[in-house]
């Protein structure tokens, strides 16, 4: 598995797949990057699970929140970690603890860990890793345009008009079947060492 | 199953635009509104907040924009794009989030006179100093590297003499200084030289010029290469520092490889407020669904020009990096295979009064201060576009007394050259 670009199509795989969410790290401060992740997502019809140590007791959006994976207490098919990359193993070898076992181990923007993606590949679980899914999410649909993001997707269908809690179609025509030189350049800029 | 990949020319037609979902409006429609009602006090507060993709008020986005946008990032290979009021405005725009009072940029010489202006004067008032270096000598870029330079700037075909520039070169001095190299790209466009793929993190276009293509709409636009990592070093506050303006947001962190392109939006275009009407940026996509036919016929015709007066007995040198003879010949060869693009320059023997002589005898080329439209186009820049700067600065630039700029159109070429024909001999 090339995790220095993927596949538009195995990106849309998963988020067509997948349908519940436990957002490891997910933040209740508003300005976090998670917090706008777990909004996004839930309003994108996912069902969100904040787990996050610091705040049992508190939810986030509705949702409560819970210490840590094995507190969910049943099935989930994605964990998104927003942690940074020092911390993936531990939250990757929980996730393997889990039954029936998550389909798909997604980590943040800026946060990579080949042996803990391998580990989990190795238990047939699909990886993500320095992505988000809000943004991979408004790519696929189209719906990052509006803030004139390149979503290197083409349609000639009429779309419609997207409303709260509706999941939107990912099935568009990709624009290179997955990232871009340049994107490309910036992972590879980024994984050298500094 | 892996998608195919599409060509430029389907990217120019189609790119960022799909049909209206509340009409089914098959071209884009021009959202001439200021504002957007929000669905709900939570929505209003997610869109102010940057939490949610979606439309407040035309200075800040606009979806007819919006397609324009996607349509340029598309054609350039960058993550995404803002479109502004005029090249002018992506400039100020690109800058302000690089540059604090007292920092430095590195400029080639060789840009458009505005420009020249605009860096030596207006950015000086804001503290931004320009330091100039020579595009053929990329040493000159290398020893104007200080501890405070925050970026490089230089035009991919420059202004007025259409020279072509070496950006990988220049993107190396970028890379090893750890600044993003900025490159104008309004001559060459897309369809001839994509810059990001060069080397290039940032790309600005003037979109009045051949992109709009047509001389009736002004606009300006950054292409965000994705390609510069901003949480490097700490030496771009605006994209890495929490933002007072949004509660504290990192730009870089929520927004990945797109947060330069965010941020000029978000702090630049808001703050500033330079915004692109919504009509321009209808008009100026049209144009560029013809993009590339445009383009191949700007090529054809310049060199055919070009070939002419290169043979004329009144026409002492021809700057034209499409002919063999050209010293940019080799860079053009390797930078612009499709061809050297449509502006150039030519002196006369006959020297300034020459010049002038034949600007007033032409019947179809325009005398005007633009280039990039239909309509073939002729300026003296000694007297106009390079006005403000002494001689030796004219010189330098590529404009020099005995100096005339072509900007060559689509029309038929016979006729342009019987035009330049018989204003050379009247």
């Amino acid at each position: 598995m090339n995790h220095d670009s993927y596949d538009d199509n195995y990106i849309r795989g998963i988020l067509n797949g997948v349908k519940s969410i436990a957002m490891v790290g997910a933040s209740p401060v508003n300005v976090r990057p998670s917090y706008f992740a777990f909004k996004y997502l839930a309003q994108r019809g996912y069902d969100m699970i904040p787990v996050n140590p610091g705040h049992v007791g508190k939810s986030l959006l509705g949702k409560p929140f819970v210490a840590s994976l094995s507190d969910i207490g049943r099935p989930v098919d994605m964990i998104d970690i927003f942690r940074n990359s020092s911390h993936i193993m531990p939250v990757v070898d929980e996730a393997l603890t889990l039954s029936p076992l998550p389909k798909v181990i997604w980590m943040q923007l800026g946060a990579r860990d080949d042996a803990a993606a391998e580990r989990a590949e190795a238990a047939g679980l699909k990886v993500v890793m320095n992505r988000c899914p809000k943004i991979e999410y408004g790519r696929l649909s189209s719906e990052i345009s509006w803030m004139g993001v390149n979503s290197r997707t083409l349609s000639s269908k009429r779309a419609p008009i997207p409303t709260q809690g509706m999941r939107l179609s990912l099935n568009r025509t990709s624009v290179g079947g997955g990232a871009t030189t340049a994107s490309d350049r910036a992972a590879k800029n980024r994984s050298e060492p500094t | 199953m892996t998608d195919r990949l599409p060509g430029f020319s389907t990217l120019a037609v189609h790119a960022g635009a799909q049909p209206d979902p509340t009409t089914g409006a098959r071209v884009t429609p021009i959202y001439q509104t200021t504002s957007f009602v929000f669905n709900d006090a939570d929505h209003a507060a997610s869109l102010f907040g940057l939490q949610a993709f979606g439309n407040i008020y035309t200075r800040i986005g606009n979806p007819t924009t919006a397609v324009l946008e996607e349509r340029v990032a598309a054609l350039e290979g960058g993550t995404a794009a803002l479109a502004v009021a005029s090249g002018h405005a992506a400039q100020v725009v690109v800058l302000q989030q690089l540059l604090m009072p007292g920092d430095e940029f590195i400029a080639a010489r060789k840009l458009y006179g505005g420009s020249i202006n605009q860096f030596t004067h207006a950015f000086k008032s804001f503290g931004w100093n320009v330091a100039w270096a020579d595009p053929d000598d990329i040493g000159s870029f290398e020893r104007a590297v200080t501890p405070r330079t925050k970026a490089i700037f230089i035009e991919s075909i420059a202004n007025p003499a259409g020279s072509i520039t070496d950006i990988e070169a220049i993107a190396e001095v970028a890379r090893n200084a750890g600044v993003p190299l900025i490159v104008d790209n309004t001559l060459a466009t897309p369809y001839l030289i994509r810059p990001i793929d060069h080397g290039a993190d940032i790309v600005v276009h003037s979109l009045t010029k051949f992109l709009g293509g047509h001389g009736n709409s002004l606009g300006g636009i950054i292409v965000d290469g994705g390609t510069f990592d901003w949480s490097k070093g700490n030496k771009y506050p605006m994209l890495n520092e929490p933002r007072p303006e949004y509660h504290g947001i990192r730009i870089q962190e929520t927004f990945g490889n797109f947060a330069f392109a965010i941020a000029c939006r978000v702090l630049g275009l808001r703050d500033l407020g330079p915004a692109i009407s919504p009509f321009n940026a209808f008009m100026i996509l049209t144009g560029i669904e013809t993009l590339p036919l445009r383009m191949q016929k700007h090529c054809e015709n310049a060199k055919a020009v070009a070939e002419f007066l290169a043979g004329h007995s009144a026409v002492a040198s021809v700057n034209y990096a499409g002919l063999a003879s050209d010293r940019y010949n080799k860079l053009a060869r390797k930078y612009a295979p499709k061809g050297a693009g449509a502006v150039f320059t030519f002196s006369l023997r006959g020297g300034y009064d020459a010049g002038v002589n034949l600007v007033s005898n032409l019947k179809l080329f325009s005398h005007l201060a633009n280039v990039g439209d239909t309509r073939s186009l002729v300026i003296h820049p000694a007297s106009t576009t390079h006005s403000q700067l002494d001689d030796a600065a004219k010189v330098k630039s590529g404009a020099a007394p005995d100096v005339v700029r072509l900007s060559i159109g689509i029309e038929d070429k016979e006729d342009l050259i019987a035009d330049l024909e018989q204003a050379l001999t009247a």
